[in-house]
């Protein structure tokens, strides 16, 4: 079957080739990998306790504490020597996480990425920028090898020099940038230095990802370059870049390539599944992967599966762009809260710049929520009723989206930490 | 025959209003008239000031928000029943205040009362037909 074929198949007919990968890789793991029979000795689980894929919420979750414990090599199914490259992650906080690739898992990734690729209108005759790091980082050397793949033509440009990135752009003629949607940014405000303007350039797409980024992030990207931009996601401890990715058709949800790697969604709190449309944290299982397959890898990062069908045609589930870490998540008189989610009401305000702190306390047995916004020189006025007026707007959304009434506070500009580095979103001074 | 006057945001946190005094101080800026107005989270900060455009520049590159709005500077007799009959006169031209805030001329007769009104071309008009005395950013500065 070929990968058009794939990825219009009716769900059933995916679903079956799923739960047979499932069943294999769930016997090879068990076998080969002790870290992996303990637990699932643990739970009491035998690789023929899968029988239907809703079984796979039997098996134990694996967490970046699992790889952290079996640094380096610990969970590789093969023998070293079929392992023919390493990539790890940056270890910010703690040792990298490593992970390996045989020929075959090499290949796969091309493919995959080659069909993400296919999926923002990447041919062969493309000439691809693309930008994203080469190194142990995934991104760079990942895209790479799906360029090559679908035949269009790699410039391993990599991070960095930005004016003669944007020399090689137009006069290569580049007609596809890869890179973050920062370095996107970085490079058209670049171009605009050094005057070289959109229509000196063929870009026609970008595909941005590695981080997270809002709408009007894509709204920027897109005026300022003359560009589509589109969003690509991936994570080295599934794969790398090629998990899920944005067709031109849509910007609801990335379709996740499923014949490998198998999605859910867990409630974030209780950790059982959830059904489709409903948000919480995303995990997934590698269904195809030799050296380094995973099972029920917890992403920490927080999506919404969108099932119905796509207008391009594929049967692909779709998972929506990630809207906040668990990491982040805050639980606020019972309702979860993200700080991505307050940072999207205030974009939404007009002058309202993405500067703010949310502050929780507990008063009594009651939590507070303020949040504390920088009054720009837009939104300002020597009225006390307009910004009065402007911060009752802001309390309404908030309590639209999220729930939750929450205090808004107006505070001086530049007294909140800015994004570079680790910006200080959240102080919760509750004592739980 | 309008003014320009300029409003800072203050946070409600010790020190903010020294901090801009100060900062108009340094760059030798003279303060004609000001006013706070205040709730219980911040409050807008409103100066007459003799040099409007340095005194925005210097508060900005001192971090604060500050924005420039016009306002009218009414010539108002300094005795009993002088603001009534302005305010009086006001009323019954339709006008709606918004904000205002007095001061007394040292070297006259007159004290001056700085209006904010909703719809500011009427109100000049409103003034006018009454013959008051409407004061440019020169004379408040001159005085």
């Amino acid at each position: 079957m070929n990968w058009q074929e794939l990825e219009t198949l009716p769900r059933t007919g995916l679903e079956s080739i799923q739960l047979l990968r499932l069943q294999k890789l769930v016997h090879r793991v068990y076998e080969t990998v002790a870290p992996y029979k303990a637990k699932m000795d643990e739970a009491g689980i035998k690789p023929g306790d899968i029988q239907t894929l809703a079984d796979l919420k039997k098996l134990p979750f694996t967490t970046k504490d699992d790889l952290r414990d079996n640094y380096p090599f610990g969970l590789f199914t093969v023998p070293m020597d079929e392992v023919v490259r390493v990539h790890a992650s940056s270890g910010t906080t703690g040792k990298p996480t490593v992970v390996g690739y045989t020929a075959a898992d090499i290949e796969m990734w091309a493919s995959v990425m080659g069909r993400a690729l296919t999926m923002a209108g990447v041919n062969k005759g493309d000439m691809v920028h693309n930008a994203y790091g080469y190194g142990l980082f995934t991104g760079g050397l990942g895209a790479h090898y799906g360029v090559e793949h679908i035949g269009a033509t790699v410039i391993p440009v990599s991070g960095g020099n930005t004016k003669r990135q944007i020399t090689i752009m137009r006069d290569f003629g580049s007609t596809v940038l890869l890179a973050t949607p920062s370095y996107a940014l970085n490079l058209a405000d670049a171009m605009a230095d050094v005057g070289v303007t959109p229509d000196q350039l063929k870009l026609k797409v970008g595909i941005h990802g590695a981080e997270p980024w809002s709408e009007n992030m894509r709204e920027e990207v897109e005026r300022k370059l003359g560009i589509r931009a589109v969003d690509i996601y991936g994570l080295s401890e599934v794969i790398g870049p090629g998990v899920a990715m944005e067709c031109l058709e849509t910007d609801k949800g990335m379709h996740i390539l499923e014949d490998h790697f198998l999605p859910e969604i867990v409630d974030p709190d209780t950790f059982e599944p959830l059904p489709y449309g409903e948000a919480g944290e995303l995990v997934f299982t590698t269904l195809t992967k030799e050296a380094f397959p995973i099972i029920r890898y917890r992403t920490k990062d927080i999506s919404r599966l969108i099932v119905e069908p796509c207008a391009c045609g594929r049967t692909l589930v779709r998972m929506e762009k990630v809207t906040g870490r668990t990491d982040d998540m805050l639980i606020i008189r019972g309702v979860n809260v993200f700080p991505s989610q307050v940072e999207h009401v205030l974009m939404g305000v007009e002058g309202v710049e993405p500067h703010y702190q949310i502050e929780v306390n507990r008063q009594g047995n009651l939590d507070t929520m303020s949040v504390l916004v920088e009054v720009s020189e837009q939104v300002f006025s020597d009225e006390i009723k307009a910004l009065e007026a402007l911060t009752s707007k802001i309390q309404i959304e908030i309590k639209d989206l999220l729930g939750v009434t929450a205090k808004v506070k107006l505070v001086e500009p530049r007294t909140i930490a800015r994004s570079e580095g680790k910006a200080q979103r959240v102080i919760d001074n509750r004592q739980l | 025959m309008r003014v320009e006057q300029i409003a800072v945001f203050l946070e409600s946190k010790s020190g903010r209003l020294a901090d801009i005094t100060r900062t108009l101080a340094d760059n030798d800026i003279n303060i004609r008239a000001l006013s706070v107005a205040d709730t219980a989270d911040f409050g807008i900060l409103r100066l007459i000031v003799d040099k409007v455009d340095k005194a925005k520049e210097a508060l900005k590159a001192n971090n604060f928000t500050v924005g420039k709005t016009n306002v009218i500077a009414v010539e108002v007799p300094d005795r009993t029943g002088g603001l009534a009959t302005v305010l009086e006169a006001a009323v019954k031209g339709g006008l709606n205040i918004e904000y205002m805030y007095a001061f007394v001329n040292k070297s006259s007769e007159n004290a001056v009362v700085i209006f904010r009104f909703d719809d500011m071309d009427k109100a000049i008009a409103v003034m006018q037909e009454k013959e008051y005395t409407i004061l440019t950013g020169e004379q408040i500065s001159a005085l």
